[in-house]
């Protein structure tokens, strides 16, 4: 196998595994923020148990999530240094003021947070954690910045043999940012509030610390039936930004290989991927229209004559991403976008009735939805970045033309190797301690109040 | 100042946070196996404890310096990041690993009470400390030394090419400097018997920090044109790093701790500005052809991103450094047997 191959498979599990940390670290760090604010403004010892036990949940998840994205920050100069070079001017400027913005904040905040309960006052303790949460999505902002500019590239120009950024405000307002963050960071907020609800309904069906469960489940309840329905309505902004923007990708999610009008949507489609012709398929009529443009009448290009477009624009070559997997890629995440949003409001619904305990079934299917973001959430970046294929940034540079040419396959390879080995042993520790707090309920134990702090003797400046 | 002599600049600052702040809680972890030693099992593991703890509030936003500098690298240097992390590949990736499994073991290995389970990850703090602490001062002596770059800014050399005697002397130093600076901040964070054993052991680590700095000297004389570039008295910097860390042996001795904690970390910033300095204004020097080196003009971003980068580290820089050295200020206490230990 050459090193392209490899380096984009490297690319994507590192990238897709580091993406199953992040998002329920988004939605989590302000879900605990929440509860602490809640303590704080009560006075209720009820949102400090909650706060201490997913906090500590949060921390688990955090660790993995900071270390694989360390990885992120040197994999474009180690393995796509051609990328490197020719869009540094402008990539590397969001992932530079990433780490000096977010980074730093969420780190050094987490750490206060984490050793700080017996050191500050209540009130500054909550705020550290919100200076967390702040940090984290704003570091995602960032990041999506930075990939926005691969998926629509605006405020440059091409000098000197590469990308140069002309404006950076034109940057930051990339369109494209504007309709991925949003649904980013409320897929982060579904993530952590089927993760609260989950983890309650375990308790709640063994009886467990009622208290802290039935209150977390109706704030996860709550958070979770809002974000749901966000991420939908600015998934779909996202698809009509899409079509206008990367209308191969949409063809591909569509799998519609010539331009129709009114566009119909695929309910299933079978494809015969040899003869790239569909061989089977459902369609509902007029539907796609309605999804990119609002509307009954449209016309949706399809892959053939956008094919035959490229040709003409950029040269001879094969444009048309993987159509399979970026097909059923989209049909995972949607599907399992509308199931998540029956699911919270299912959970709104009993919350409101105040029948959650009553029904075991139900507690045993939020058990197991815990799993459902985290498929939606790789998925949806799979068809994102699969669906740019064969463009590392869309229109200026090919994949191909992005990798390092002076690593060679074979290191490539052991990289690849150890992420894979060490990540998946990672992944075994973490699902180990995530699962093993989570039963253990929260604790009664706590360190000591400050009062407690002071009366310890203070040895700052002692020398001997 | 150009701005490329700013984002040169910068980028050396960033490396010295990396170096004045993780240098020691390196050293915490390489030290942890050694100062932890006690008949009694549980003992050992309470000390364990307290030594992680002492840097358990800090050492994620410490290592958000390095991170920092890559991302800085990056931003205004895009050809020096593209070059030297494709280059020194498979270094880089142990670096990576080294790093990435040092944070999950600092934040795992108390959660869990099994001997086995903390003895696994305990290794992994000791390794994870350890390996950067060497590859860092390797990369570093590389980047002095210099590296076969061709003439389109590629790295030709292969892995071993970096494990020369010089870059392995210069990670020598980088690893003592960084343990020693790691004893004196444990001496400087606990009480009881971690204090003292870790006073001993920054008296010994001083005098083999200074035998290897005189080496990696020597060499540095006859391995790199640093005479002919900055003269035969090199002038106040490198002077000052050198007269700092005897001073700090002085220190160490006379059990000022606080003294002794700051004139290594003047030591170890001098001593890298130094490097930095003989670089300027070539980031990654070529041993091939003078002019095939990477500078900060031929490697730099155009200058509106260089001026739009200034702009963001003027404001935010100086806003990290306050709530970081608030962080410091917040866990001032020394760490007593009786502490309550999150890690």
């Amino acid at each position: 196998m050459d090193a392209l191959v490899l380096a984009r498979l490297q690319f994507a599990i590192t990238t897709i595994y580091h993406f199953f940390f992040v998002p329920l670290t988004l939605g989590l760090s302000v879900i605990v923020a929440l509860m602490e604010t809640l303590y704080v403004r009560s006075g209720n010892e009820l949102y400090l148990r909650m706060t201490k036990f997913w906090g500590k949940l949060f921390v688990i998840n955090f660790a993995l999530g900071v270390v694989t994205g360390i990885v992120q920050e040197f994999q474009f100069g180690m393995n796509w240094s051609e990328y490197s070079r020719f869009v540094g001017d402008i990539f590397g400027a969001p992932l530079a003021i990433e780490a000096l913005l977010a980074f730093f904040l969420e780190s050094t905040f987490l750490g206060i947070w984490i050793f700080g309960w017996d050191k500050l006052s209540k009130g500054v303790h909550a705020l550290t954690m919100w200076l967390v949460a702040i940090g984290t999505n704003v570091s995602a902002l960032w990041i999506l910045i930075a990939n926005s500019f691969m998926q629509e590239p605006v405020g440059y120009m091409l000098n000197n043999g590469r990308a140069e950024m002309v404006n950076f405000f034109d940057l930051v307002l990339n369109p494209n940012v504007w309709v991925m963050f949003p649904h980013t960071l409320s897929a982060g907020f579904v993530t952590a509030a089927f993760f609260v609800m989950g983890i309650s309904a375990y308790h709640l069906l063994r009886k467990n610390h009622i208290q802290v469960f039935r209150r977390s489940f109706q704030i996860a309840a709550i958070i979770g039936t809002m974000a749901a329905i966000l991420v939908a309505l600015n998934g779909h902004s996202q698809a009509q930004h899409m079509v206008e923007s990367q209308p191969m990708k949409m063809a591909a999610a569509e799998a519609l290989w010539r331009t129709e009008s009114p566009a119909s949507f695929s309910l299933i489609t079978i494809g015969d991927l040899s003869q790239r012709e569909e061989v089977f398929s459902i369609r509902l009529p007029r539907l796609l229209c309605l999804l990119a443009y609002n509307q009954l009448n449209c016309e949706i290009q399809g892959i053939y004559d956008l094919q035959a477009q490229f040709e003409q624009q950029y040269g001879s070559g094969d444009y048309i991403p993987p159509v399979a997997i970026v097909y059923w890629s989209f049909r995972i995440m949607v599907g399992l976008g509308f199931l998540m949003i029956g699911l919270a409001l299912w959970a709104l619904f009993l919350v409101m009735g105040e029948i959650v305990e009553q029904r075991p079934r139900a507690l045993q299917i939020f058990q197991w939805a815990i799993l459902l973001p985290y498929i939606a959430n790789a998925f949806g970046w799979i068809l994102t970045e699969l669906g740019r294929v064969p463009w590392v940034v869309y229109g200026l540079m090919r994949i191909e033309d992005g990798v390092s040419n002076v690593v060679p396959g074979g290191n490539v390879l052991i990289s690849l190797i150890v992420y894979t080995l060490i990540y998946g042993a990672l992944m075994a520790a973490m699902v180990y301690l995530i699962t093993k707090y989570a039963k253990a309920g929260p604790e009664d134990s706590h360190y000591p109040t400050a009062d407690e702090a002071d009366a310890m003797p203070s040895l700052v400046g002692a020398q001997d | 100042m150009t701005l490329n002599t700013v984002w040169f600049v910068l980028i050396a600052i960033l490396y010295i946070g990396f170096f004045v702040l993780e240098g020691f809680d390196f050293g915490v972890g390489i030290l942890m196996p050694f100062l932890s030693k006690d008949s009694a099992p549980d003992k050992t593991d309470h000390k364990r404890r307290i030594l992680i703890n002492t840097i358990g509030p800090h050492w994620d936003g410490n290592e958000v310096w390095l991170l920092t500098a890559g991302g800085a690298t990056f931003a205004a240097f895009p050809q020096w990041y593209a070059t030297l992390f494709s280059g020194f590949y498979l270094a880089l990736l142990l670096l990576l690993l080294a790093l990435i499994a040092r944070g999950v073991a600092l934040e795992y290995r108390s959660k869990d009470a099994s001997p086995r389970w903390r003895a696994l990850w305990d290794w992994l703090i000791f390794l994870g400390s350890a390996l950067p602490a060497l590859l860092i001062g390797v990369a570093f002596g590389n980047l002095v030394r210099g590296v076969p770059i061709d003439a389109d800014m590629n790295y030709v050399g292969g892995f071993f090419n970096l494990l020369n005697p010089y870059a392995l002397l210069a990670g020598a130093a980088t690893l003592t400097a960084f343990t020693l600076y790691g004893a004196i901040f444990i001496s400087l964070k606990t009480d009881g018997e971690l204090r003292q054993s870790a006073r001993a052991a920054a008296r010994r680590l001083w005098l083999i920090v200074v035998l290897v700095l005189l080496a990696l000297l020597t060499a540095t004389y006859f391995e790199t044109d640093f005479v002919a570039r900055l003269g035969v008295n090199p002038g106040v910097i490198p002077l000052t790093g050198m007269v700092a860390i005897l001073l700090s042996g002085y220190f160490v001795n006379k059990n000022r701790e606080g003294w002794a904690f700051f004139t290594t970390a003047v030591s170890i910033a001098f001593s890298l500005v130094t490097a930095f300095l003989y670089m300027y204004p070539r980031v990654m020097i070529s041993s091939l052809n003078n002019a095939w080196s990477l500078t900060i003009f031929n490697a730099s971003s155009s200058p509106y991103t260089l001026k739009v980068m200034t702009i963001v580290a003027i404001i935010f820089v100086p806003i990290v450094l306050a709530y970081q050295a608030w962080s410091y200020w917040v866990f001032r206490k020394r760490l007593t047997s009786d502490s309550p230990l999150v890690y």
